[in-house]
């Protein structure tokens, strides 16, 4: 469903991702794991088109968005969840959800998507009116998810979900996350939780240094004895 | 929701009665307040929705005054008309610095740096412009009537400017409750999450810009026709630069009447102020006065007075 093919992304004369190539099939979870400053989320702004890569190609359904502008691709049925949330913090939870439905074809449905969203999240229904910068690190991440959900995509991206969640949250949200993927929404996984996200994802790719490392089914990668060792210290 | 509206309704209509029973002096600081509060309101548009801040609005007070002065005087057009061609030039010279600063991604301290650059650089070529009066600016001749937007006495000035206020707050109120609105509000929170969820950023901030730069000169407009005199250092200087900006943010930056609050409190404080250090042989000591007063507010009141104000008249106006 999206083909990362090749690709080198650039800060400035920084190079941040190097010869990158990708697949995530159609109806399931695709983890891509690293460390801090491994490009992991260069390289979905990449794919997001917030940034340009310099070589290489990205496609979706067969077609071509290596050129097409962020908003295009969340039309075309792509959403980003962006690291840290990133909430409109003086907004309630219910403009925040509203701002994820931008085309006119995903407003139209934007009340059935909504009560799709409170299946996933029914907190979230309890905190409509509530503004988004006063709520827990964990109801954010509901809501910046929510967000993501309310365009519709056919795949989302998810940049660091657990980030700054204690142990019981991320164990929701991973389960959460494996929901939306049973409910058929394809799924773009960027973490650090290493053991958490291969357990629920299919495939897996180790990002290095801006490179891809490893690749492999996430039994495989699991398996492999230096991901077990760097990454989870077995 | 409806008290609020009696409460404005009520301030209006003693604002509307109240040239019967005021000096000429005292007019003259009501219109500057009101004047104030338009361009703040206009600033606002821009700085305090999309976040990206100006500080060289001036550059759009001085296209407006000039561009109708030089019409009226060159071709007889009323500035009525005239402002309106400031308006639009304002607006194109907003949209071409809007691309180099939005195409080109300049943020924070940059992007002040570049509005600050216009304003200098057009502040500069008007000054060396014979036929825009050069160095020693435009005198206006005083030919009173409607059509010349030029006026015996202060009331005419009164309702004109109270009427650019609240036109003002009416389009900014209209713009609030709007999707244009709330994206801009969505750039000034987090630009690159609107733009991830598939925002055109790039399309609402210039839509801001063009706005914001169209509103201010129509205020440089009726400036030029109540002062009768224009010069390149005072229309597009710095000064108006930071005077422009002192209002909404002591007011409340990003909120529909943080500008005229913040206005009503400074102008009248400055004018009065320096009307009475000027006599003492202590000309600009106002300017330390407001220095301390915006930098008393940024500390204790950050979000600006009408937070406070607000609160003080919640128990009035969330009554049935």
């Amino acid at each position: 469903m999206l083909k990362v093919h090749d690709i080198d992304v650039y800060y400035g004369d920084m190079q941040a991702l190097r010869n990158v190539t990708l697949d995530v099939k159609k109806g399931e979870i695709t983890t891509v794991i690293g460390s801090n400053g491994s490009g992991k989320s260069t390289l979905l702004r990449a794919i997001s088109g917030i940034l340009r890569p310099k070589t290489g190609s990205i496609q979706f359904n067969d077609k071509e968005i290596t050129r097409t502008p962020s908003s295009g691709i969340v039309e075309g049925g792509i959403s980003h969840v962006p690291e840290g949330r990133q909430l409109f913090p003086t907004m309630t939870v219910l403009e925040n959800l509203e701002m994820g439905a931008q085309f006119s074809h995903m407003q139209k449905s934007a009340k059935k998507t909504m009560q799709e969203v409170f299946t996933f999240f029914p907190r979230l229904k309890e905190r409509l009116s509530q503004k988004a910068g006063t709520l827990s690190g964990g109801e954010q991440q509901m809501v910046a998810m929510g967000r993501g959900l309310m365009s519709r995509p056919r795949l989302m991206m998810l940049d660091e979900p657990s980030l700054g969640l204690s142990p019981l949250l991320v164990s929701t949200i991973f389960e959460i996350i494996k929901q939306i993927n049973e409910s058929g929404t394809s799924i773009l996984l960027i973490e650090q939780n290493v053991f958490q996200s291969l357990k629920i994802s299919n495939h897996g790719y180790v990002l290095e240094n801006g490179t891809i490392a490893h690749q492999g089914s996430s039994d495989q990668l699991l398996g492999n004895p230096h991901i077990r060792k760097t990454y989870l210290g077995l | 929701m409806n008290r609020t509206y009696i409460l404005l309704g009520l301030i209006l209509a003693v604002l509307l009665v109240l040239p019967l029973m005021l000096s000429k002096y005292m007019l003259g600081i009501f219109i500057m307040m009101y004047y104030y509060a338009y361009l703040g309101q206009s600033w606002n548009v821009l700085t305090g929705y999309t976040g990206h801040i100006s500080l060289g609005h001036a550059l759009y007070v001085g296209i407006g005054a000039y561009t109708s002065v030089f019409l009226a005087q060159r071709y007889g057009l009323s500035p009525w008309i005239g402002m309106f061609a400031g308006g639009v030039l304002a607006s194109l010279i907003g949209l071409f610095l809007g691309f180099l600063g939005f195409r080109f991604g300049l943020r924070g301290v940059y992007f002040v740096i570049l509005t600050i650059a216009f304003a200098e650089i057009t502040r500069l070529i008007v000054s060396h412009i014979d036929a825009l009066g050069s160095f020693t600016g435009i005198f206006l001749d005083f030919n009173p009537s409607f059509k010349n937007f030029q006026f015996k006495g202060n009331i005419p000035y009164y309702y004109i400017s109270l009427g650019f206020m609240v036109m003002s707050l009416i389009v900014v109120r209209i713009l609030e409750t709007s999707k244009a609105g709330r994206f801009m509000v969505a750039i000034r929170e987090d630009e690159e999450a609107a733009k991830a969820l598939g925002v055109n950023t790039f399309k609402y901030n210039m839509f801001a810009i063009a706005v914001s730069a169209f509103m201010t000169s129509l205020g440089g407009c009726f400036y030029a026709n109540y002062i009768f005199y224009l010069h390149p250092n005072t229309m597009f200087g710095m000064s108006l630069n930071i005077e422009l900006i002192l209002r909404p943010i002591v007011g409340g930056l990003g909120t529909l009447f943080g500008p005229v609050v913040g206005s009503f409190i400074l102008t009248p404080l400055s004018e009065v102020s320096r009307a009475y250090f000027a006599k003492g042989g202590m000309e600009g000591l106002h300017l330390v006065i407001y220095g301390i007063i915006t930098i008393l507010v940024v500390l204790f009141m950050p979000k600006g007075i009408i937070v406070y104000l607000k609160k003080w008249l919640k128990p009035i106006l969330s009554k049935e």
